[in-house]
């Protein structure tokens, strides 16, 4: 297979897919072969480019998750179950405080929910880590519909200047160094900030400077009217979504039709939006086989784990079954690792 | 093609214009370059033409700009995208996409082209500035120079009349200068293309124009480029020189020059000897640094002598900034031992380290974290326990036009230069590392910083300068580092090194060589 950017809104529906599974199920098992097959696929498809490093900081960010929500369970944590494994010294706040008492028992039971709640927020989190360095965003942002093109630009101009501002941070601090200040604590940071705050904003207007010069914003010149039309669809449409969506993990009923009527809504006003731009895109990534396979296999772990598995923890705690659906389509999941096209390599490192 | 009908721009809060009264007419397919000194106008002249001059900006534009015959008042710059090109002094703040190919193509894009003329566009251009195996690559794993010709690539897709460069090899090494200067020439003379560009380096490109727009106190002039370089301080050595010798016309290249100087050629020259230093006082020994899977230093052996002024030279990316982090302490070595004096730098802070190494960083607002130069000034005598106005005294040394109430940035690059020094020379330290000073000083302003630096090796401290400026070498330096791909391929003296190698040959080397002539002051003795 030659070398090719796959579509990156095919990886996201992949990595979203294993995301909505993860957070369907509570079975570890299974939470523990989406991770694994996770990193199986970016560890084969992710590309030699800076943001691919996403993943990493992803996998700390969801260990730091776990943690977090383990340790509240054992200092706040209700007693759950009969297996105690041990006893911290306790204290009952006063009333004011609401009365929560902190330490105590500490169950095997309550250790295995936390662990097992926290797993499936980080798992989720795993994923969209997963997306974020298999496709580039700004890729990403140049697929968006036309009608959302004002919404990329200013995440692409987000997304390149937030690097250049830790770039500009090193240097600052170097430079203070050097000039025999501090270069840790409160004072220093407020000292540094004057600085690294200036050069951001000269790098910033630099770039909006370049892009107006390079015609950026030339082709949508609507009515004051029109706009508003636009912009509250589409606000509407995406306000609708995100109720729905939380309805919908939750599973409550009334969730889909919120979630379909804010999608018709969002999807009107970026098509309103689209008519009015007169942009083209040069080289669109293809959307081909391989993008088909990808985001498929994503989407039939949801389904499959969704219809096979239950969200809720059995008290008495047993040991998690493998139901062979569920785990079939997960393993699924890992064949774009070998089925789809290895991104460019596009220089060699000296 | 580009006509300024009695031009005044007056910044927003500003009493005084930038420029007055400006009446110019930039013919079609000639390239028009804007000279002045630093702060005078420049940029504000270029950017009238792209339209962010008022539309971006702000302030009042009174008299008429007309490009192609359309007139900036009522077009934006992003009207004006398809006639004008603009690329600016840093290349990568402008960038807006990942790789060479998507950048070049972005503008078509924001123009709404066809596909197919932007694939074929897209090809053009990559063949036209020599791109075309660079495609596929991130842009910010090329080169000062590569990165420099994308941008013009970028500028030139959607097919512009008028392309306006500012300083556009300022950031450049010698060889990636010439890359992109050879790519303009090009440009003027196949596509027809008008550009108008300001630089202050004129030695490299004074030879190109057509003609010249000289900025002087807020008057422009369109003048003969010969005529231009006659009667004030922006000249590049061989005018110099050729006005030095009386050569009639004035040479404004090294060949014509070279025509004049047959007979000067021929003289005897004894070659007044440089600074050769005291004793060792910066030590890099054997030393490795690696950044990921590229090696920035290779075994590196340096010894730096007190009383000298080392200049350290090399393309984009050969180690030259990282050779003077190792020395100031901010990055350690992966192998090897730095020692200033007995010190490791690494593990000095505060007022030893002050009193071991002055560094002065690219941007030298870096430094800068209070509001006014005299808050700077009165910080660094509290840090250093000494007498309060010191550090504006030694300011004042530097130059005496600074009003201590200005805030730092809005200092012209030869102000800002000098309140680094003042600030950071306060602790009389062993070894001062500047990088990359020169960026945006214009002749006068170098000619201030050569003395200031010469007073300073006089007094016996030991100066690192990282410079792409030859002719800045040739005048001050005493010896010179080539650093290439993190080794160390040369370390000799100023004279052996600038006349071993062409690229690294001052204007008046070239023209003077086999004499190992240096400067136009030297040339005079002959």
């Amino acid at each position: 297979m030659t070398n090719r950017w796959l579509h990156p809104g095919a990886w996201w529906l992949w990595a979203l897919g294993l995301g909505a599974a993860a957070t369907r199920t509570a079975n570890p098992l299974l939470l523990g072969l989406i991770v694994a097959v996770a990193a199986l696929v970016v560890s084969s498809r992710r590309p030699q480019a800076q943001w691919a490093g996403a993943f990493a900081v992803f996998v700390r960010i969801a260990v730091l998750v776990v943690v977090i929500r383990v340790g509240f369970t054992v200092l706040f944590g209700l007693r759950v179950g009969t297996t105690d494994l041990f006893t911290l010294p306790s204290a009952t706040l006063p009333d004011w405080m609401a009365g929560v008492t902190l330490g105590g028992a500490v169950t095997a039971e309550m250790l295995a929910i936390a662990v097992i709640q926290g797993s499936q927020l980080a798992t989720l989190l795993i994923c969209v880590g997963a997306a974020n360095s298999l496709a580039s965003p700004v890729r990403l942002l140049k697929a968006l519909p036309p009608g959302l093109y004002h919404v990329g630009v200013a995440g692409v101009v987000a997304l390149s200047l937030a690097p250049r501002i830790m770039v500009n941070v090193r240097r600052v601090m170097q430079a203070r160094r050097m000039r025999g200040r501090p270069t840790r604590g409160l004072r220093a940071a407020a000292e540094s900030s004057v600085p690294v705050l200036e050069s951001s904003l000269d790098d910033a207007i630099n770039l909006a400077a370049a892009m107006d010069t390079r015609g950026y914003g030339r082709a949508t010149r609507t009515s004051p009217g029109e706009r508003a039309l636009q912009a509250g669809l589409v606000l509407a449409g995406l306000m609708g979504i995100a109720l729905g969506l939380f309805a919908v993990l939750g599973a409550s009923g009334w969730g889909w039709l919120l979630l379909a009527l804010g999608l018709a809504m969002a999807i009107t006003g970026i098509l309103v939006a689209g008519r009015r731009i007169v942009r083209t895109r040069y080289r669109p990534d293809p959307w081909g086989w391989p993008e088909t396979l990808t985001a498929a296999t994503g989407i039939s772990a949801a389904i499959a784990v969704i219809a096979v598995s239950s969200s809720t923890i059995t008290i008495p705690l047993t040991w998690p079954a493998l139901p062979p659906v569920a785990v079939a389509a997960i393993l699924a999941a890992a064949l774009p690792a070998a089925l789809t096209p290895p991104p460019p390599v596009p220089w060699r490192t000296a | 093609m580009i006509r300024f009908a009695d031009v005044t721009f007056t910044h927003a809060q500003s009493g005084r214009p930038v420029v007055s009264n400006v009446d110019l007419t930039i013919p079609e397919g000639d390239l028009a370059l804007v000279i002045g000194r630093t702060g005078s106008g420049k940029s504000t002249l270029l950017n009238m033409v792209n339209g962010l001059v008022p539309h971006f900006t702000g302030g009042t534009l009174r008299g008429e700009v007309r490009v192609n015959g359309m007139d900036t008042r009522t077009n934006a710059p992003r009207d004006l995208a398809g006639i004008v090109g603009t690329v600016g002094q840093n290349p990568r703040a402008g960038f807006t996409t990942d790789t060479v190919e998507e950048e070049l193509a972005y503008t078509m894009e924001s123009l709404g082209f066809a596909p197919d003329t932007m694939r074929r566009r897209v090809e053009e251009t990559l063949d036209l500035l020599g791109l075309a195996p660079l495609r596929h690559r991130p842009l910010d794993t090329l080169s000062g120079g590569e990165q420099q010709r994308v941008a013009i690539g970028a500028a030139l897709t959607a097919g512009p009349a008028v392309l306006v460069l500012d300083e556009p090899t300022s950031a450049l090494d010698p060889a990636g200068a010439e890359e992109v200067l050879a790519a303009i020439a090009r440009l003027v003379h196949d596509l027809a293309i008008t550009v108008l560009m300001a630089e202050h380096r004129l030695e490299r490109v004074v030879e190109f124009a057509d003609h010249v727009i000289r900025i002087e106190d807020g008057h422009c002039e369109l003048l003969d480029p010969a005529a231009a370089m006659v009667g004030h301080g922006l000249q590049p050595p061989v005018v110099r020189l050729g006005q030095a010798m009386g050569w009639e016309p004035v040479p404004l290249s090294v060949r014509s020059a070279r025509r004049q100087a047959v007979q000067l050629r021929t003289a005897t020259f004894e070659a007044p000897a440089r600074r050769t230093g005291h004793d060792g006082v910066a030590t890099v020994a054997n030393t490795t640094v690696t950044y990921g899977h590229t090696g920035a230093l290779r075994a590196v052996d340096v010894q730096l002598r007190s009383g000298q002024i080392t200049a350290l030279m090399g393309r984009n990316g050969a180690g030259k900034s990282t050779l003077i982090n190792v020395l100031a302490g901010t990055r350690a070595p992966d192998r090897g031992r730095v020692r200033v004096h007995e010190d490791d730098p690494t593990t000095l802070r505060g007022q030893a380290l002050l009193r071991r190494i002055a560094y002065v960083p690219q941007d030298p607002s870096d430094l800068f974290y209070t509001d006014s130069v005299r808050g700077e000034c009165d910080a660094t005598d509290r840090d250093t326990g000494q007498e309060p106005g010191s550090a504006l005294a030694r300011l004042r040394q530097l130059v005496d036009t600074v009003d201590p109430d200005n805030h730092p940035r809005d200092l012209s690059a030869g102000q800002q230069l000098a309140l680094a020094l003042a600030i950071q020379l306060a602790s009389a330290p062993d070894i001062v590392l500047l990088d990359e000073p020169t960026r945006g000083l214009d002749y006068p302003g170098k000619v201030a910083f050569g003395s200031w630096l010469n007073r300073l090796a006089e007094a016996g401290c030991s100066i690192l300068v990282a410079t792409h400026d030859v002719e800045l070498v040739a005048v001050i330096g005493d010896r010179v580092i080539v650093l290439a791909d993190g080794e160390v391929v040369t370390d000799a003296d100023v004279r052996t090194a600038l006349t071993s190698s062409p690229a690294f040959a001052p204007q008046v080397q070239k023209v003077l060589a086999p004499l190992p002539v240096l400067t136009v002051e030297e040339a005079c003795s002959l």
